[in-house]
């Protein structure tokens, strides 16, 4: 039975039918309001005013509507005050038309007449148009970027001030390279006379350039701002030599990159194994602003003492607690801030010992916020105070009572005479299991390991010491063991908001062989752990792990890749992580119920508003 | 968790009895034998006999909760009132009759009332799902804390009334909403006998739209039949097919228009059996599948494959005594997972299946 959603492909297949009622867009061939390239619709107003225009020569009435090539979409490039039409003032305030459009357009009749084959052009036309053009191509590279809608009254009396001189200016060049004669010669005589002008305008056009962007900053300022918040911390790129030394300088432990990194994988850090423990070892003395705490937590994570997405999450909390409960506000510094800076500092710390899991990135999002909103009326000790608590409810209802919700949900999924399916060692999934075990439920476990962790072997001791039915596999053999699975239970380490499931690896494969057996994927996982990112592959984000665990067989001589580092034609990988894309996924059981991967969104925006501003 | 009562995954050994839900349904629409055709013709004789009967017969509503079952069959028993808007009725007189003097009390008591209802048909999923949607309607305000108690238990009846009404004229916005589906010289393929449909294509004959009907039989209660006679009625024109025959006749059909027990959290519909086979046939050809369903059938179910559901029973005349030895497979309704479905016609608009999740997350928590 497959559950998931229509796979992309396919989905387009049934289309609704769908009538067409009230307003809809006409046919391309109407009339000219509903065009909508803006310079061919406004051409005429301003063409008809180009009358004593003298570098522009076009009948104005070429210029009609219907007469809509391509061509006349003026190239972006043409600065406001360099198009050499040469509309008088009178003309630009006269069309009412916003002041923007108006000189571009000019140049748009310009190129419009020039490349028209409607209209044969005499020669002596074309060829001053030609220069014109030239011109502009020459005096148009620095161009400013038209400005955009709203601009004060003032301004746009700047930027006209700025037209006129710029088009005075044009007039006179192109008067003096008539003069001149030669139309062959001309170029380079008439590109000198042109230089002072626009050197002129150029002292006046950063002006009015500069108030205009310094008004646009302060309107815009604000919701940039706010945007940034949101946005998402743009990751580190390892493969960014600059970045890479930057952070070498502020690291606090010393790790030398492994060699022969695979490219695919070279944007994420790899360091070789075993570096770096002994030199944080070395350091603990120097570590004076590490909270010995914080220290531990890093050094467990490092030697993969503590290990899973909740059990990572957890200990750096109590770490963070911890090192509040001893924290004193240095004089002349205020709580918030400098606390703030503190665990910025802790985090790095972390990171360095092992990149973040996204779990951990919303516990610290949570716990800053909390320290961001602390009233400043609190004393110190009543701001640490609620910190802690806020430490505690967070680890107390986010993951502990989040857990026991999604059990109660998923054991309504466990029958009698189930064969339940899971993959390595997911601690929310083995208490669904031990709370089906005390149910009574008839049913048995296929666990699925993979090397080079064998977390899976955990799992199977503590599920048979608890009299619970196992088999115990590998993932090679995950597409023979499949077809006597009737539920797939999956952790997951995120489950972002497209649905993808990021989660160990392996994870996908099984996925996609349930989804192929027709086997229910359920995937477990608290809602703390959603994040509001998209992935669409399990490169751009992953971790590696240490490259040389693979190679290490138990009972096989290492002799064949001893020295596989000095190879240059070998690389070895070993991710982390994966994703399993939302087709794969039946079934989504979080704290608040149990929904399908498209559903992900909804808690994302519902509940992550709630969790941070609790 | 009231899901774990509705779906307990482990069911009883003993077969169980026959589906409360379709004892009524075969109630309001008697339940077709081989005989039905001299009823349905006496009965589209007089077409408001049944009616008129049920209401001259009914009592007057009787208060207090334990009046809540003679209220719900009283609304029950009319033809046109779905189950869950009867439990709707039903659960807004227990608020109005009630004597309780603290909001407390009040909430208890709606509480046993609604989990009354529920209990007197486990099976039916709209009717559990109303309740439950009506509890969360009614009670989930915040200004009930800050108000005298007499001024909070009239906005509750207030809003138990406004959910009512919103119930009663919810086919009437789906039909309005679909009318946008039905477009001249189109074929529809209906399945079963769905009050929201038939209203759905009564609104587009009247609206002097020229189309087709193709009505499976419905087996085993040939409702098919009995929606065949009231699209007939309207001077509809209308083709019976017999349930197998519907791969067969896709090819003519353009659109295929079904009914729900109830919709589910994934965005799939639990309906009368055969509606899984007509959706999978409708997407292997292409052809859209709509869902004409009222939002209070909208429920907290997850159904992970058919079994994954409460079984409702229902008898099956097979005209010949089946052989002695032999199984009968007498589930009434299938589950359709959302990726055979197009488009959900609801009263909260035209929704497609993935929003049914967001819409229930909101309803809920």
């Amino acid at each position: 039975m497959d559950l998931r959603r229509p796979p992309r492909s396919s989905s387009g297949g049934v289309e609704p039918k769908i009538r067409q009622v009230g307003f809809f867009t006409p046919t391309p061939d109407a009339s000219a309001p509903s065009e909508p390239l803006p310079p061919a619709a406004a051409a005429p107003a301003p063409s008809a005013q180009q009358g004593p225009a003298a570098a522009s020569p076009p009948a104005s009435d070429d210029l009609s509507p219907g007469r809509r090539s391509p061509v006349m979409i003026p190239p972006p490039r043409h600065a406001d005050h360099l198009a050499p039409g040469p509309a008088s003032p009178v003309a630009v305030l006269a069309t009412s038309a916003p002041v923007r459009p108006s000189p571009r357009l000019d140049a748009a009749s310009e190129i419009g007449d020039d490349e028209s084959w409607s209209r044969a052009p005499s020669a002596v036309e074309l060829e001053e148009n030609k220069r014109g053009l030239v011109e502009i191509r020459k005096d148009g590279a620095p161009a400013p970027i038209p400005q955009k809608q709203k601009t004060s009254k003032a301004e746009r009396r700047a930027i006209q001030e700025a037209q006129r001189a710029a088009k005075a200016a044009a007039k006179e060049a192109d008067r003096s390279g008539k003069s001149s004669g030669a139309a062959s010669g001309a170029g380079p005589a008439m590109s000198k006379q042109v230089k002072p002008a626009k050197t002129a305008q150029k002292k006046d056009m950063p002006q009015a350039a500069s108030t205009v962007a310094s008004e646009k900053k302060a309107t815009e300022r604000l919701p940039e701002r706010e945007r940034k918040l949101d946005a998402p911390h743009p990751r580190m790129q390892f493969d960014d030599v600059h970045k890479v030394e930057k952070a070498k300088k502020r690291a606090v432990v010393n790790q030398s990159e492994a060699r022969n990194r695979v490219e695919l994988f070279r944007h994420l850090p790899q360091y070789v194994h075993g570096t770096q423990l002994p030199d944080l070892e070395s350091k603990f003395f120097q570590l004076e602003p590490m909270h010995p705490s914080v220290y531990k937590v890093g050094l467990q994570y490092l030697s993969g003492e503590v290990s899973g997405g909740n059990g990572r999450c957890i200990a750096m909390l109590l770490a963070f607690r911890e090192a509040i409960k001893d924290y004193t506000t240095p004089p002349n510094k205020t709580l918030s801030r400098d606390l703030t800076a503190k665990i910025s500092s802790y985090v790095s710390f972390l990171i360095e010992c092992r990149p973040l899991s996204i779990s951990m990135g919303n516990a610290i999002r949570f716990l800053k916020n909390r320290i961001a909103k602390l009233s400043h009326t609190l004393s110190e000790s009543e701001a640490k105070a609620s910190l802690q608590s806020d430490i505690d409810r967070f680890i107390n209802e986010k993951i502990v009572l989040a857990d026991k919700a999604i059990v109660s949900h998923a054991i309504t999924k466990v029958r009698d005479n189930d064969v339940l399916l899971t993959c390595g060692s997911s601690s929310v999934v083995e208490m669904i299991l031990d709370y089906a075990h005390e149910l009574g439920r008839k049913f048995r476990v296929i666990v699925v390991d993979s090397r080079p962790k064998l977390e899976g072997q955990g799992l199977l001791r503590r599920l048979v010491a608890k009299g619970i039915n196992c088999t115990y596999t590998h993932i090679n053999a995950i597409s023979y063991i499949m077809h006597e699975v009737t539920r797939v239970f999956l952790g997951a380490s995120s489950i972002l908001s497209n649905g993808t499931v990021y989660s160990r690896v392996g994870t996908a494969s099984v996925a996609m062989v349930a989804h192929a057996f027709g086997v229910p994927v359920l995937v477990c996982c608290e809602a703390y752990k959603f994040h509001e990112r998209v992935q669409l592959d399990s490169i751009c984000a992953n971790e590696l792990g240490d490259p040389d665990v693979i190679l290490k067989v138990p009972g096989n001589a290492e002799g064949h890749l001893k020295n596989w580092a000095d190879n240059a034609n070998l690389q070895l990988l070993n991710l982390t992580y994966d994703a399993t894309p939302p087709d794969y996924v039946s079934m989504i059981i979080t704290d608040y119920g149990m929904l399908p991967a498209t559903s992900v969104p909804v808690i994302v925006r519902e509940y992550r508003k709630e969790q941070l501003w609790i | 968790m009231e899901a774990d009562a509705a779906q307990n995954p482990n069911p009883s050994p003993v077969p169980p009895p026959i589906s409360a839900y379709y004892q009524t349904r075969a109630e309001h629409h008697a339940v077709v034998s081989s005989d039905w055709l001299a009823h349905a013709a006496a009965a589209a004789a007089f077409p408001g006999a049944d009616a008129a009967a049920a209401d001259a017969a009914a009592p007057p509503p009787s208060p207090g909760v334990g009046g809540v079952i003679e209220e719900f069959n009283f609304w029950r028993r009319k033809p046109e009132a779905a189950e869950a808007v009867a439990a709707i009725m039903a659960l807004a007189a227990v608020i109005r009759s009630s004597r309780a003097t603290t909001m407390m009390e009040l909430e208890i008591e709606l509480k046993k009332a609604s989990d009354k209802l529920k209990s007197w048909d486990a099976t039916s999923i709209s009717l559990s799902a109303a309740c439950d949607l009506f509890m969360r309607f009614v009670t989930r305000t915040s200004h009930l804390e800050h108000e005298k108690f007499d001024a909070a238990k009239s906005r509750l009846i207030e809003r138990g009334e406004k959910f009512g009404e919103i119930s009663l004229k919810a086919r009437k916005t789906i039909a309005m909403l679909s009318q946008d589906f039905i477009y001249d010289g189109c074929t529809v393929l209906v399945h079963g006998y769905s009050r929201v449909v038939l209203e759905v294509l009564k609104l587009a004959a009247s609206n002097r739209k020229i189309f087709r009907v193709l009505c499976t039989e419905g087996r085993p209660d040939r409702t098919g039949l009995r929606m065949s006679n009231e699209l007939a009625a309207l001077s509809i024109p209308v083709k019976v097919l017999i349930d197998s025959a519907v791969a067969y006749s896709m090819d003519e059909v353009d659109m295929v228009f079904v009914g729900a027990d109830g919709v589910v959290e994934s965005g799939g519909i639990i309906n009368m059996m055969g509606t899984y086979q007509i959706a999978l046939v409708a997407h292997s050809m292409n052809k859209p599948v709509y869902v004409a369903a009222e939002s209070y059938k909208f429920a907290r179910l997850y159904p992970l494959d058919q079994k994954d559901m409460t079984p409702a029973h229902r008898p099956i005349d097979f005209g010949v005594p089946v052989p002695t030895g032999v199984e009968v497979e007498t589930s009434a309704r299938d589950y359709t997972p959302p990726q055979y479905l197009t488009l959900l016609l609801t009263d909260l608009g035209v929704l497609t299946p993935s929003v049914v999740s967001d819409e229930l997350i909101q309803l809920y928590l």
